[in-house]
């Protein structure tokens, strides 16, 4: 079975990369928001962030980043879940292959379809004046604390997507994650905020996972925050990880 | 290697407190076409699914190929393929990358060569290049056959196969069933409709209940009944007769030639 793991995988996911470029809206339609809000707090609220040195969009773009992320993931639930729905996903499971290859799959277009959404708003805010000198191993550790923010979505997505009952309910679940950034560091610096909300912005993932990629790309030395956002990031994928196997387990058997 | 290609042995399954099976019993011979007849709800779907390997029987044995469907899963996934009651095809695909699909993940050589020639035996090659979110109803159930035979397996499952199809695609979907027996692949088929079964199977049982309440060829059923009774009726054309003669179908020449056109 384990023999065919890889091909098999590597098939699967063609077929549902092929999704993705046949309806490129899915990609769009998830750009729009974080682009639509790089835009606005870049030309509308900005200008009265106080954000320190510095133009305000290099602030502010390590948290559109994990919006886009956040919103890009919810296909990653609507495309398994019409996989579940159209009876396909029962031809992959009666068929002599690595059969969780069907999962992986989808993973891994995830990974791809939010990594290509994630260069499109870094490129969208290069437009909008974004600058930094960070070198390429800061960047490389930049796309891996993504990557890694992907996968941990990712199977949160395949969750809602094995067990959603209507297609809405399986891409809703992204919804509180997009506007997870707003109570954090993303757009404002949490010392403004009062006591209460000023806590749970400094004790949630997004804040750690936003500090430590304007560290990286403001090639400041990164501090503990990275250690703190890569164990967010594992955990959550841990958890959801395991989680998203023993449903799996259930449907199949 | 036993000598039926299915064997069923006590099979009980339960739903929460709901028993779908109370102990099924039945056999398939190599290279019969058998159909499991039986209400909407009556459990046929269940069988199906745990000769699939797809759902795990209360109790009983079954074996697929010589293989029992829980300690050799692989191997009787191997043997078998299933058409669900569902056309459970790619829509967003096209019909030919279908069924390339269905032939990498088969590790088949040149999936290319076999799509083709799978096309062309159900009259899809002109469809072929077409999104399958375009297809009608029978096109897709012939697409959805076509995939379940990529790789000649020596079983295959059908579930209600023409569930929701108009009488045309009934009629093709017959002939490639018969051209499958032909070839001598074993049929496990499913309906709720008598004329399907007496038309098609070699054997026919009856689920009722979650038990098989009788299981024998046509002739034997027929004989469990008072015997038949001489009468002269007026031989009235059917209404099913009617309407392919009249839409020009030249009854059960099939659709094969014209397909492809008729969506």
């Amino acid at each position: 079975m384990t023999t065919h793991f890889i091909g098999d995988t590597a098939v699967l996911t063609g077929r549902s990369l092929r999704h993705i470029t046949r309806s490129l809206d899915t990609i769009i339609t998830t750009l729009l928001m974080p682009i639509g809000f790089m835009l606005l707090f870049v030309y509308v609220f900005g200008g009265a962030i106080k954000t320190g040195s510095g133009p305000y969009v290099d602030y502010l773009l390590p948290g559109i980043l994990l919006i886009a992320i956040a919103s890009g993931i919810s296909y990653t639930g609507f495309r398994l879940f019409l996989d579940m729905k159209s009876g396909i996903f029962e031809r992959f499971q009666s068929m002599p292959i690595a059969r969780s290859g069907v999962l992986w799959a989808h993973v891994l277009t995830s990974l791809v379809a939010n990594m290509v959404s994630a260069a499109v708003v870094v490129g969208v805010a290069l437009i909008l004046g974004f600058r930094s000198g960070a070198g390429v191993l800061a960047w490389l550790a930049v796309a891996g604390i993504l990557a890694l923010f992907t996968l941990a979505l990712t199977w949160i997505a395949v969750i809602a997507g094995l067990d959603a009952k209507s297609p809405d309910g399986a891409s809703a679940f992204s919804y509180p994650i997009i506007f997870l950034p707003f109570i954090s560091s993303a757009f404002v610096p949490t010392a403004t905020m009062p006591g209460p909300v000023r806590w749970f912005a400094e004790n949630q993932p997004v804040t750690s996972i936003v500090n430590s990629i304007r560290e990286l790309l403001a090639q400041k030395p990164v501090s503990g925050e990275l250690w703190i956002a890569l164990a967010w990031c594992v955990g959550i994928l841990i958890v959801a990880f395991a989680f998203a196997m023993s449903i799996y387990r259930r449907k199949i058997s | 290697m036993t000598t039926a290609a299915i064997q069923v042995t006590g099979l009980e399954k339960s739903y929460k407190d709901v028993k779908v099976l109370r102990g099924v019993d039945f056999d398939v011979e190599r290279g019969s076409i058998f159909a499991l007849l039986g209400s909407n709800g009556a459990g046929k779907t269940t069988i199906v699914r745990i000769l699939a390997t797809l759902l795990r029987a209360d109790a009983g044995t079954a074996t697929v190929n010589g293989f029992n469907t829980q300690a050799d899963a692989e191997k009787v996934r191997e043997s078998y393929s299933l058409t669900g009651q569902f056309a459970a095809v790619d829509e967003i695909l096209t019909g030919r990358e279908n069924l390339v699909l269905v032939a990498r993940l088969r590790h088949l050589e040149d999936p290319g060569a076999i799509a083709d020639e799978l096309l062309e035996r159900f009259s899809l090659t002109d469809a072929a290049a077409r999104k399958v979110s375009t297809y009608s109803g029978g096109m897709r159930r012939r697409l959805d056959i076509a995939m379940s035979l990529i790789g000649n397996p020596p079983i295959i499952f059908l579930d209600e196969p023409t569930t929701g199809l108009d009488p045309q695609a009934r009629i093709e979907v017959w002939q490639s069933v018969r051209e499958l027996a032909s070839r001598g692949t074993t049929v496990l088929l499913t309906t709720q409709y008598l004329d399907e079964a007496e038309q098609l199977a070699d054997r026919i049982a009856i689920l009722h209940e979650g038990r098989i309440i009788v299981n024998g060829t046509l002739a034997d059923l027929k004989k469990l009944l008072p015997p038949a009774k001489v009468e002269y009726v007026e031989k009235q054309p059917t209404l099913e007769e009617v309407f392919l003669s009249i839409v020009g179908d030249g009854g059960k020449a099939g659709a094969r030639g014209k397909v492809g056109a008729d969506s």
